[in-house]
């Protein structure tokens, strides 16, 4: 195959970035879109020229690194796939292809197609876990759990941290990715008993970092690559306004 | 400096050893804690539970990780599950089981006291895990699941649908979290190690690269904690993360710490076959597949139908034929062989002949689609996605790929290094699995280092030093980032005309081909002649674009490949040296006549322990007898 891309080049947060336009010669369908990069990649230095940075590291779908958006939708065109397990057996031979980094206010482009996400780490920080030090803890099956809340639980725990909500997401919310967590941690017995000092603590992290508001479009819904689902965002609502009440 | 490998091994029954160790353990008072700084390079399962639960304590902590955070560190792709010896199946497990599985899967290579202390840990693990709400899979009655795993008669193993490595290191991640939020960790994220720095004999504190900014920078303190992970990626296609490298317990290996056993290398049975030179890494397909996969290739060379239109009688089920009682759980370098076997006959299948089929049609039919796809419907997407091919109407290709490694820094029974001060936890280090990894083991020896281990017997070592930090422009400081920037810049000043990932592909064959899954005097003579001329082209000829003072990943990966072009000749060297077939390490001169590993007990039932001597310079070997006081060695055997 062989594909026009047109790619973000930025050399660090206080450049202005442009795109630039690539040619991608002898690409095969059978590889991924991060090694079509790599082949792009390695003309460059043969060239003399810096290579594309986008972050990457496990490849298969589930350290969360790697996300860019392909064509104007986060990761790409294949609905619950991160970019790194996209093929380009997804593309035609001489299409066009815009790579761009994720584009949202609190997340800041430091070269190219990377971007600081750390403002993830510090709404988890701020009460995202079951404060429970190592050592004293119960035996595991002293708590029954039924069966329906630990696969509701496991089905918001799989988000991998990877921003694609908010890059989808017109007024940058991190709702999807918050709304995971509390979720996760507030279907499950241990994690009820801090649930309101929790969500509080987390939505209002999420206000600091300049995250926006959820206008319930559900563009998050539709690019995560873990398939977390907007009722995340119910549940979290109904806590946040509990929360708020018996706050008061 | 002096080497002395005592391993500290607490007298008395190996069952004893850990409760006597705690009763006699030296404490330190709480007050005096937070005087004392631990850094913690690595924040995969060891070392995020090993911030956490040292910052729980009182220590104050830095971590770094050279990832943008530290949930990505790669104990996040484990998918099978954790080892635990609960016997909640009340099928006859027990913590003595558990750990004589360890040592036998591990070909008797491995630490005896270590060992059962790790089997005896593993119950405590699931329950602190379940206590921060790690989501394992559950019965309908609400209790924890389990299945059984690669190389085990019991079922011992929790997980997490086929995400167990995810959730768990999400839990760690989470309580290290909470650490930072409460001051007590300070976290270093998108920052590498690139060297350690030793003062009067004593660990005192590493030097760091920013990776962002390119500043290198020293960073002080009472206690270094290496939680870096294992060194697959010398064979450049592993099913390792990209990042994954062997820096940090290299550069400590430069400093005096000893690397053991470095031959030990885990070639995992059941991951995608690669389908073509573009290839950048080899994904696993858990191994819990092969509970409900069969494992076969076509009877006759050459068979090139369809799958599905091979019957029964045109079918080998080799692993069935070969190990009748264990079948398709065989342990994974048995596993492994036989399928590179199967394949030099000829019966390969997929592109290049270098792949073999894993049926799930039996256990479709007999528990139904649905029970299937709740079980391993993330993999087969994910094979979906990679392969195009759908393995519910016909079978998945697997073939082995490098996967972990067993071999590392050498430490005590305290996980301590022979350098006073530095302590090295999880993969980094050689202790628990001998020559191989029994499936599900990793995860839990990463977090009973983490959780369990080294905040106790760290304890031990600060009770015995009076001495405070070092300030961190002290003179050896200064020297060791002199010597970094020194690095960098030659290696930017090569401007030669060869990539990184060239040279790193051409290693990464050279290694796979001669001192990969069967190994022999002659293909490792071979690979030892050929890494120090790779080696030396490398700093002849290799291109580098961009600066050091931005982000920049070509010069990351050029300083993680430098290390990898010394280290892997002291792979092949460890491996040139044992002269018998154990676990992940097979020399094709010592071998029964079935084929299987045949080891030598009367010579090499030690741990080879390594001291740098110089670049081009033949290592030190220290031998660390290994005694087995419990167990008696056998032959390893799975039929």
């Amino acid at each position: 195959m062989k594909l026009t891309l047109r790619v973000w080049r930025q050399k660090n947060s206080t450049t202005p970035g442009k795109l630039v336009e690539y040619q991608a010669n002898d690409i095969s369908p059978d590889m991924s879109f991060l090694e079509m990069l790599d082949v792009v990649n390695e003309e460059l230095i043969k060239r003399g020229e810096e290579k594309i940075a986008f972050d990457h590291d496990c490849r298969e779908g589930i350290c969360g690194s790697c996300g860019m958006v392909i064509n104007g939708r986060a990761h790409g065109p294949l609905a619950a796939t991160t970019t790194c397990q996209l093929h380009m057996r997804s593309f035609k031979d001489g299409d066009t292809i815009t790579i761009e980094p994720w584009r949202a206010a609190p997340f800041r482009i430091i070269k190219d197609l990377v971007v600081d996400r750390s403002g993830f780490d510090r709404i988890i920080q701020a009460g995202g876990y079951i404060s429970v030090s190592t050592g004293g803890a119960p035996d595991g099956n002293a708590i029954p759990i039924p069966k329906e809340d630990a696969e509701k639980a496991m089905d918001a725990a799989q988000c991998i941290g990877c921003g694609a909500c908010v890059a989808a997401c017109k007024n940058a919310s991190a709702m999807l990715f918050v709304a995971a967590k509390v979720s996760h941690l507030s279907l499950l017995p241990q994690g009820k008993v801090e649930q309101d000092h929790r969500v509080l603590n987390m939505v209002n992290k999420m206000d600091a970092e300049g995250f926006g508001n959820c206008t319930n479009i559900g563009s998050c819904e539709a690019v995560c690559p873990k398939e977390i689902t907007l009722d995340n965002i119910a549940r979290m609502n109904r806590l946040y306004m509990r929360a708020l009440l018996s706050d008061s | 400096m002096e080497i002395s490998l005592e391993s500290k091994i607490p007298t008395g029954s190996v069952a004893m050893k850990w409760s006597k160790y705690r009763e006699q353990m030296r404490l330190v008072n709480p007050a005096n804690k937070r005087k004392f700084e631990i850094i913690v390079v690595g924040s995969g399962l060891a070392g995020a539970s090993a911030a956490a639960t040292l910052a729980e304590l009182g220590y104050q902590i830095k971590c770094f990780c050279f990832q943008d955070s530290p949930r990505r560190a790669h104990s996040i792709a484990a998918q099978g599950g954790i080892n635990a010896a609960k016997n909640y199946r009340n099928d006859g497990d027990s913590v003595y089981r558990l750990f004589y599985d360890t040592i036998k899967g591990g070909d008797f290579r491995s630490r005896e006291a270590n060992v059962y202390r790790l089997a005896e840990v593993s119950v405590n693990i699931i329950d602190q895990c379940v206590a921060q709400g790690v989501p394992f899979a559950r019965e309908y009655g609400g209790l924890l699941d389990n299945r059984s795993f690669g190389g085990a008669q019991v079922s011992r193993t929790f997980y997490a649908r086929g995400q167990t490595g995810q959730q768990l290191l999400l839990g760690a991640y989470q309580a290290l979290s909470r650490q930072i939020y409460a001051g007590t960790v300070k976290m270093y994220p998108r920052t590498e190690m690139l060297d350690l720095v030793i003062i009067d004999g004593q660990a005192r504190g590493i030097i760091t690269r920013d990776l962002v900014n390119g500043k290198i920078e020293a960073h002080s303190a009472n206690a270094v904690v290496l939680a870096t992970g294992g060194y697959s990626p010398v064979y450049y296609l592993s099913t390792n993360a990209i990042g994954c490298n062997v820096t940090a317990t290299f550069r400590a290996f430069k400093k005096g710490a000893l690397f053991a056993n470095p031959c030990y290398t885990q070639i995992h049975p059941t991951c995608i076959p690669q389908s073509g030179e573009h290839q950048s890494k080899l994904t696993l397909m858990s191994e819990s597949l092969r509970n409900d996969g069969r494992v076969w290739v076509p009877r006759k060379p050459g068979d090139i139908r369809h799958p599905n239109k091979i019957p029964e009688s045109g079918r080998d089920y080799y692993l069935e034929r070969i190990y009748p009682s264990y079948g398709n759980l065989a342990p994974r370098d048995l596993a492994s062989r036989a399928a590179k076997n199967v394949c030099d006959e000829g019966r390969g299948v997929g592109p290049g002949g270098r792949g073999v089929y894993l049926d799930f049609a039996g256990s479709i039919e007999r528990f139904g689609k649905d029970k299937i796809e709740e079980r391993y419907g993330n993999l087969f997407e994910m094979y979906e996605r990679i392969t195009g091919e759908n393995s519910y109407s016909q079978p998945m290709r697997i073939y082995p790929a490098p996967h972990y490694t067993m071999g590392g820094l050498w430490v005590d029974y305290e996980l301590m290094s022979n350098i006073p001060g530095l302590f090295v936890i999880g993969e980094a280090n050689f202790s628990d699995h001998g020559a191989n990894r029994l499936g599900a083991s990793a995860l839990m020896q990463g977090l009973a280092d983490g959780y369990f281990i080294l905040p106790q017997t760290i304890g031990g070592y600060f009770a015995t030093q009076r001495n405070g930090r070092y300030p961190s422009d002290y003179p050896e400081f200064k020297k060791a980032e002199e010597e970094v920037r020194d690095r960098i810049s030659n290696l930017l000043a090569i401007k030669g005309r060869r990539t990184v990932t060239d040279f790193h592909r051409e290693l990464g064959k050279l290694m796979w081909d001669k001192v990969g899954m069967a190994r022999s005097e002659k293909s490792l003579k071979q690979a030892l002649d050929r890494i120090p001329e790779i080696r030396r082209e490398f700093w002849e000829n290799v291109s580098i674009t961009g600066d050091a003072g931005d982000l920049n990943p070509t010069l990351e990966h050029a300083l993680r490949l430098a290390d990898f072009l010394e280290f892997a000749e002291l792979l092949a060297i460890d491996a040139l040296w044992r002269e018998e077939s154990c676990g992940g390490h097979f020399r094709e001169e010592y071998q029964t006549e079935d084929g299987e590993a045949l080891r030598n007990d009367r010579n090499f039932a030690l741990v080879a322990a390594w001291e740098y001597r110089g670049i081009d310079q033949f290592p030190v070997l220290h031998k660390e007898p290994l005694i087995y006081e419990e167990v008696k060695m056998t032959q390893r055997s799975y039929k």
